[in-house]
């Protein structure tokens, strides 16, 4: 059995935000596999550890740098990679379009990927390819049972826990409670240097999303900041809370 | 054009405030705005949403759609768009609704625009405002597709009482068994007297400066004299304090309460991202220095295990 994992290359979460000439600066910025596909990644080794599945690929459409995150899954363990060529400000639509592609090439039996990414925040892409390739999905999962050529899943839904099935080949997005994702060790960065990685161009797409304008949010005012005895301030601040703020008190 | 739907978001026939939240912003551009609704014996919510202004109730009742399933939800979806052509079409964004909204876009071949936290669906057009990096940068986007499809976060729209018609329209139910292609096996409900993260009025969030449960204790008791959701920072969900479900952060959940109480919480830039938006927001810690000062409204320099317990006693005066 063979899954693939999806990754996109995302700013580290710890980045400040700055725009230049209108667009989002990646001037300075660390930049990391989206944490939430990082869960995915290690989902799929483990299942490679267990001998669910034989083989890990690992698939990422952007841009040249995006092979770092490539390299990065591969000394996690992944076994080969591949880079799909694409504008990285290409929209949901294209980007699954360009992602579906390579992956009917490769005809995998899960295809695993995070949830949502941090940076756009869409949360669109992995049920976007499972619509492209006909396949069944399941999102927000924090773990998964695969036997009989089916998935059982528990997934973080609103207001509790749902154990959905699906049948195989499936895609399924990561939460980050699925699992705990390694540090490469040393070896793992070495060998990631000799595992295979194939390069391809994206299908050419039309976007169905325009981007207007990109803004900061207006930075937040400090208020009051107090420095007094305990109970000075607890009184002071449950007023806050109650006159300003409006709070209810229910109990 | 059949102006602007609103898909419901319920369970078991209750319905997520978000839904009339989303009814009300619609109204506010002049469209004939519809509420959707797939379940079990749903018609007989049509009043709640004519509460809110829905002009129509599309509501369709059979078994298939007794749980939300992408496989029979999506087939009923394009069908009626197909025959009714509305011009827009809105979801929550929640577990369902972006589930939905992209299965539905890709099958329809048309863009989204998800968590939109303020839109503007006047001329034909639909245009929204979307929190990027977890709020720390804004992004204003344009779905040049048709229909406009968009999920909206839940909490940003008022809701505005404004009678409407809500006229019953009873569509030919177009989803079979055989669209189906996930059982759901089970859904436990979460047992928890305290409200949603994404829907509370009030967030009291504790992080490393609780050192342990007895500080989150303290949170949780703050917490439940406002009837407010309780959320952690990293620290308190890496230590195991607090589930994973309730991390407030760029890789937990963005809230956007009326008060947000942080304590012991220094305000990482990754922790601000997920609750800067909030209304009031106040902190307790031990660092004058920490960052969450800089966003903090009222803040208080001092110890959570001393300043907490004073001020659940000044509270209940």
């Amino acid at each position: 059995m063979k899954v693939l994992v999806c990754v996109k290359q995302t700013f580290d979460t710890e980045a400040k935000i700055e725009l230049k000439d209108g667009k989002i600066s990646d001037a300075g910025i660390n930049l990391i596999i989206n944490p939430y596909d990082e869960h995915a990644v290690e989902g799929a080794i483990q299942l490679k550890e267990k001998k669910v599945v034989s083989e890990v690929v690992v698939l990422s459409a952007g841009a040249d740098k995006s092979m770092d995150a490539i390299r990065t899954a591969l000394a996690m363990g992944a076994d080969r990679g591949i880079l799909v060529k694409q504008d990285i400000a290409a929209d949901e639509y294209s980007r699954a379009v360009a992602l579906a592609a390579a992956i009917k090439e490769e005809n995998p039996d899960l295809i695993l990927a995070g949830h949502v990414a941090a940076d756009d925040g869409s949360s669109q892409v992995p049920t976007r390819i499972a619509e492209i390739l006909g396949l069944p999905h399941v999102n927000v999962i924090t773990s998964v049972e695969i036997a009989d050529g089916k998935a059982t899943c528990s997934s973080e839904a609103d207001g509790g826990t749902q154990v959905t099935e699906v049948t195989l080949p499936a895609v399924i997005s990561a939460q980050v409670s699925w699992n705990e994702p390694r540090y490469p060790s040393m070896k793992g960065i070495m060998q990631a240097k000799k595992k295979p990685v194939a390069t391809v161009d994206a299908v050419a797409t039309e976007d169905k999303v325009k981007i207007v304008e990109f803004s900061l949010p207006p930075a937040k005012e400090a208020g009051i900041k107090l420095e007094d005895d305990p109970d000075v301030c607890a009184a002071q601040l449950a007023d806050f809370i109650k006159n300003t703020a409006k709070a209810e008190i229910k109990a | 054009m059949a102006g602007t739907w609103v898909f419901v978001e319920q369970r078991d026939g209750n319905i997520r405030k978000v839904t009339f939240e989303m009814i009300s912003e619609a109204k506010k551009f002049g469209e004939e705005v519809s509420a959707v609704v797939f379940g079990k014996g749903v018609e007989a919510l049509a009043p709640e949403f004519a509460k809110y202004g829905a002009d129509k109730v599309y509501a369709v009742d059979a078994d298939v759609f007794a749980n939300y399933n992408t496989g029979a939800f999506v087939a009923q979806m394009a069908a009626m768009i197909a025959e009714f052509n509305p011009n827009a079409v809105l979801f929550a964004h929640t577990f369902g609704g972006r589930d939905f909204a992209s299965r539905l876009a890709q099958k329809l071949e048309v863009g989204l625009a998800t968590d939109a936290i303020d839109l503007d669906i006047s001329a034909g057009k639909g245009v929204f405002t979307r929190a990027i990096y977890a709020g720390k940068a804004i992004s204003k986007v344009e779905v040049t597709t048709s229909p406009i499809l968009a999920t909206v976060r839940p909490g940003v729209c008022e809701v505005v009482e404004n009678a409407g018609a809500g006229e019953v329209v009873k569509p030919a139910v177009a989803a079979t068994d055989a669209d189906v292609y996930q059982v759901i096996k089970e859904f436990v409900p979460t047992v928890s007297a305290r409200p949603d993260l994404s829907e509370a009025d009030a967030v009291v969030s504790g992080g490393r400066g609780c050192k342990g449960p007895d500080g989150i204790k303290l949170v949780e008791e703050l917490a439940d004299l406002l009837g407010a959701g309780v959320g952690g920072s990293r620290a308190s969900i890496d230590s195991g304090w607090l589930g994973h479900e309730l991390q407030v952060g760029q890789t937990g959940k963005v809230v956007n309460p009326n008060l947000y109480i942080a304590c012991g919480i220094s305000g990482a830039i990754q922790h601000l991202a997920g609750m800067s938006s909030s209304k009031f927001i106040t902190a307790i810690n031990t660092d004058p220095e920490a960052p969450i000062f800089g966003v903090a409204d009222f803040g208080v320099v001092g110890d959570l295990f001393k300043v907490v317990p004073l001020l659940i006693d000044e509270l209940k005066k």
